[in-house]
C-alpha cells in the first residue's frame, strides 16, 4: 500500500505556473494543472507566472459526484455553488439539475461558475466551457487508489485547500492501511472467493479495476476474473450458471439502491439456494453510491469489506 | 405437380426445423459454464420421467444448474422466440409487408417506456423468482402502445394497414422520446435499462416463464387459426372482402393476437430483434408464400433460432455472456440485407 508522493506533484506543478499564495502557507490556484495519468485542469484563462497570486475559486460546479464528496471532505464546501443531480453525499451539497451525463454549457454558465468540476467531457462540454473561459478540472474514474490521491490533492492546489487535502490523504492511507492489516492477520489460510454484483443481469468488476483492488487489497479470489475478455474493460457480464458453479463465499452486492437487490432475495433466486456464501451467511448489502465512487468514502467500502470478512466464522 | 412439389417442400422444412429445434435444446442443456458431462446431464433428465431411477451423480449446485437455470432459460427461449417469430410473421401478412416485425405498432417503444417507468420507481428486475413489476409494467406499456396506434390509426373511420403502419411510427417515436426523457432525467438506472434493452434471458427463472406460457399459447392457436384468412387477405382488401373475408375483423384479431403475446415476450425478455424477421422469410424461402405453412414453421424455427442465439450469447465469451439481443442482430442485419437483395421486387 505504499503511495507515491503525489502531494510533491501538485506542488510542483503549482509552484511552476506560478499560483502560490503570499504566505506559503495555503497555496491556491486557478490555473491549469496538468497530469496526463489522473487529472487534466483545462482553461484558457491561465494567469501569467510572474502575475500575483490569483484568488480561490468561490463558485464551484461539481458535475461528479466523487468529485463533490472530495471537495467537501478537504474544506472546499463553503466554494462550492452549485453540484450535479447525483451528488447526493455529503447531506448539505447544493443539488441541483445540473447533470454530469448530458451537460449543459449555458445552464452551467449561468451559475457563474468559475471552476467547474467533472468526470467525463460528454458532449464536448469542456470545449464548450473553455470557450467560455471557464476554468474546467476533469478528474476522470479513478483506476487506483492512487489516482483518488492524487485528485483530492490537486482539488486541494485547485481551490485552496492543500493542508486538508494532504491531512485527508495521510488519514485515508492510514485508515486503509490498518483495516486492511488487521483483516489479513485473521484471514483463513485458504483464501475466499466473492463475486461483486454491479445489477441484477450479473455485471461484475474484475480485479484491474477500482473497486476490484479494494478486494484483492484483503487477498480474495475474484471470480469475475476469469471471465473477464478484452472487450470488457474489467466489466464482465457473468453468467447465473457461472456464479453458481464457482460457489463463492462472499457475495456484495452493490445493485441495493439502485435495483433493490438485497440478500434474502439472493437466496432465493433460481438455483442459488445452496451457494456457499447463502448457506454460510456471506451475502453482504453495500452501499452502491460508496462501492461505485471514488472519493474519500472508500475507506468505508474497505471497512465494509472487513465487517464482512469478520463475520464469517473462521476455518 | 406442383402441389405435390409444395408438400414436399413444406415437409423438408418441417423436418430441417424439428431437428434443428430438438438439436438446439439438447445442445442448450448440455453446455454452459458449468462444464457437466453430457451424459450426466441426460441421465439428470431422464432421471425424472416416471418409472425412470437413474443416478447422475451431479452435486446438489450442479442440479440446480439444470433444472433451475438452464432449463427455464431454455423454456423460455423456446417461448420467446416461437412469438416473436409467429408474430413476425403474422404482422408481416396482416400488413402485406415483409418489412413488418413484431416491434411494428410500438410493442417496443412501450414495453420500454413502462421498464424504465417501473424501474425509476424503484422496482426490483432479479427478485429472487418473485414476480417483479418490471415484467408487468413492461407489458402494460405494450399493450398500452399497440391501443394507441390502433386508435391513432384509425382516424377518419379508416382503419387502413398504411395508416396502422404510419401510426406505429409515430406512437414508437413519442414513446422512445418519452423513455429517453424519462432516462435522462434518471441516469441511475440507466444501466439497468440498457441491459433490458439488449435482452435479458440471463436472469430468467421459471416464473418468467410462467408469464409468458399462457399468451404465447393463445398468441400461437389463434395466429395458427388465421393463417388461412391471412393467405386470402394477401390478394388485397378489397379482393379478400369480395372473397368473404371481413378484413378489418381478421386484421384486428391478428394484430391483437400478436401484439399479445409479443408484449408477453418483451415484458421478461427485453428487446430481441431481428427473429421476426430473420425466421419467417427463411422460412417463406423454403415453403413459398402460404401462411398456413409459415406462421407454424416460423414458430418451430423461430423457437430453435432463438434457443442456439441464446445458446451462442452465453459460449461465445464464456464464462461471460453477450447480451442475446446483440448475437440476433449481428446474425440478423447481414442476413436482412441478403433477403433483401433475393426479394428485390418486394421492396420496390
Amino acid at each position: 500500500m505504499k503511495r507515491p508522493i503525489r502531494l510533491v506533484t501538485a506542488l510542483g506543478l503549482i509552484a511552476a505556473l506560478g499560483a502560490c499564495s503570499d504566505d506559503g502557507t495555503e497555496k491556491q490556484a486557478a490555473a491549469p494543472i496538468e497530469e496526463a495519468t489522473t487529472v487534466v485542469l483545462a482553461t484558457t484563462a491561465a494567469p501569467a507566472p510572474t502575475e500575483p497570486a490569483v484568488a480561490a475559486p468561490s463558485k464551484i460546479v461539481s458535475l461528479s459526484a466523487a468529485a463533490t464528496e472530495m471537495l467537501f471532505a478537504i474544506g472546499a464546501g463553503p466554494q462550492v455553488l452549485a453540484v450535479d443531480s447525483t451528488s447526493n453525499f455529503p447531506a448539505d451539497a447544493p443539488i441541483t439539475d445540473l447533470s454530469g451525463f448530458e451537460p449543459n454549457v449555458e445552464a452551467i454558465a449561468a451559475t457563474g461558475a468559475d471552476l467547474v468540476v467533472l468526470s467525463d467531457d460528454m458532449n464536448n462540454v469542456v470545449a464548450g466551457l473553455t470557450a467560455l473561459k471557464i476554468p474546467v478540472m476533469q478528474t476522470p474514474a479513478a483506476v487506483t487508489l492512487d489516482d483518488t490521491f492524487a485528485q483530492i490533492e490537486q482539488l486541494g492546489a485547485a481551490t485552496g485547500h492543500i493542508a486538508q487535502a494532504a491531512e485527508l490523504v495521510k488519514n485515508m492511507q492510514t485508515e486503509i492501511d490498518e483495516i486492511v492489516a488487521e483483516a489479513r492477520s485473521a484471514a483463513p489460510a485458504t483464501p475466499l472467493s466473492f463475486y461483486h454484483e454491479l445489477d441484477p443481469t450479473y455485471y461484475s468488476a474484475t480485479s484491474t479495476t477500482f473497486i476490484g483492488q479494494i478486494y484483492k487489497a484483503f487477498g480474495l479470489v475474484n471470480i469475475a476474473d476469469a471471465a473477464s475478455t478484452d472487450d470488457d474493460f474489467g466489466y464482465p457480464q457473468l453468467s447465473a450458471e457461472y456464479i453458481v458453479t464457482a460457489d463463492p463465499d462472499l457475495i456484495f452486492l452493490a445493485d441495493v439502491k439502485c435495483c433493490q437487490a438485497n440478500a434474502a432475495a439472493v437466496g432465493t433466486r433460481d438455483g442459488w439456494a445452496g451457494l456457499q456464501a447463502v448457506t454460510g451467511g456471506g451475502v453482504i448489502e453495500l452501499d452502491d453510491d460508496i462501492a461505485s465512487r471514488w472519493g474519500p468514502r472508500v475507506v468505508d467500502q474497505y471497512r465494509a469489506v472487513a465487517a464482512a470478512l469478520a463475520k464469517l466464522p473462521v476455518g | 405437380m406442383r402441389a405435390t412439389a409444395t408438400a414436399a417442400r413444406t415437409t423438408r422444412a418441417t423436418v430441417i426445423a424439428t431437428v434443428a429445434l430438438v438439436a438446439a435444446v439438447v445442445a442448450a442443456l448440455s453446455i454452459g459454464p458449468a462444464r457437466l458431462p453430457v451424459w450426466a446431464v441426460m441421465r439428470e433428465l431422464l432421471d425424472r420421467l416416471p418409472l425412470v431411477n437413474l443416478d447422475s451423480g451431479l452435486s446438489v449446485n450442479q442440479v440446480a444448474t439444470i433444472w433451475d437455470l438452464r432449463f427455464p432459460r431454455v423454456v423460455l427461449g423456446l417461448l420467446v422466440g416461437a412469438v416473436l417469430s409467429g408474430s413476425g410473421a403474422a404482422y408481416q401478412g396482416a400488413f402485406r409487408n415483409p418489412l413488418a416485425d413484431p416491434y411494428l405498432l410500438g410493442v417496443a417503444a412501450g414495453a420500454g417506456l413502462g421498464a424504465t417507468i417501473a424501474l425509476v420507481a424503484g422496482a426490483a428486475t432479479n427478485n429472487g423468482g418473485v414476480l417483479t413489476p418490471v415484467p408487468l409494467a413492461a407489458f402494460g406499456g405494450a399493450m398500452s402502445s399497440v391501443a394507441l396506434t390502433y386508435l391513432a390509426g384509425g382516424v377518419g373511420r379508416q382503419r387502413t394497414a398504411t395508416g396502422l403502419l404510419l401510426a406505429g411510427v409515430a406512437v414508437s417515436s413519442f414513446l422512445t422520446a418519452a423513455q429517453t426523457y424519462v432516462l435522462q432525467r434518471n441516469t441511475q438506472v440507466l444501466r439497468t435499462v440498457y441491459s433490458w434493452i439488449l435482452g435479458r434471458l440471463t436472469v430468467v427463472g421459471w416464473t418468467d416463464v410462467g408469464i409468458v406460457l399462457p399468451y404465447a399459447v393463445a398468441s400461437a392457436v389463434v395466429l395458427l387459426i388465421m393463417a388461412r384468412s391471412l393467405d386470402v387477405l394477401a390478394v388485397g382488401d378489397e379482393e379478400a372482402g369480395a372473397l368473404g373475408i371481413r378484413v378489418k375483423r381478421v386484421r384486428a384479431i391478428v394484430i391483437v393476437a400478436a401484439s399479445l403475446g409479443t408484449a408477453a415476450a418483451v415484458a421478461v425478455s427485453g428487446l430481441i430483434g431481428f427473429v421476426g424477421l430473420i425466421v419467417p422469410h427463411t422460412v417463406r424461402l423454403m415453403v413459398g408464400g402460404s401462411y398456413r405453412r409459415i406462421i407454424p414453421l416460423s414458430q418451430i424455427g423461430g423457437a430453435a433460432f432463438l434457443v442456439a442465439a441464446d445458446l451462442l450469447a452465453r459460449t461465445v465469451i464464456s464464462p461471460a455472456e453477450l447480451p442475446i439481443g446483440v448475437i440476433t442482430a449481428i446474425v440478423g442485419g447481414p442476413f436482412f440485407l441478403l433477403v433483401m437483395r433475393t426479394r428485390r421486387e418486394n421492396f420496390a
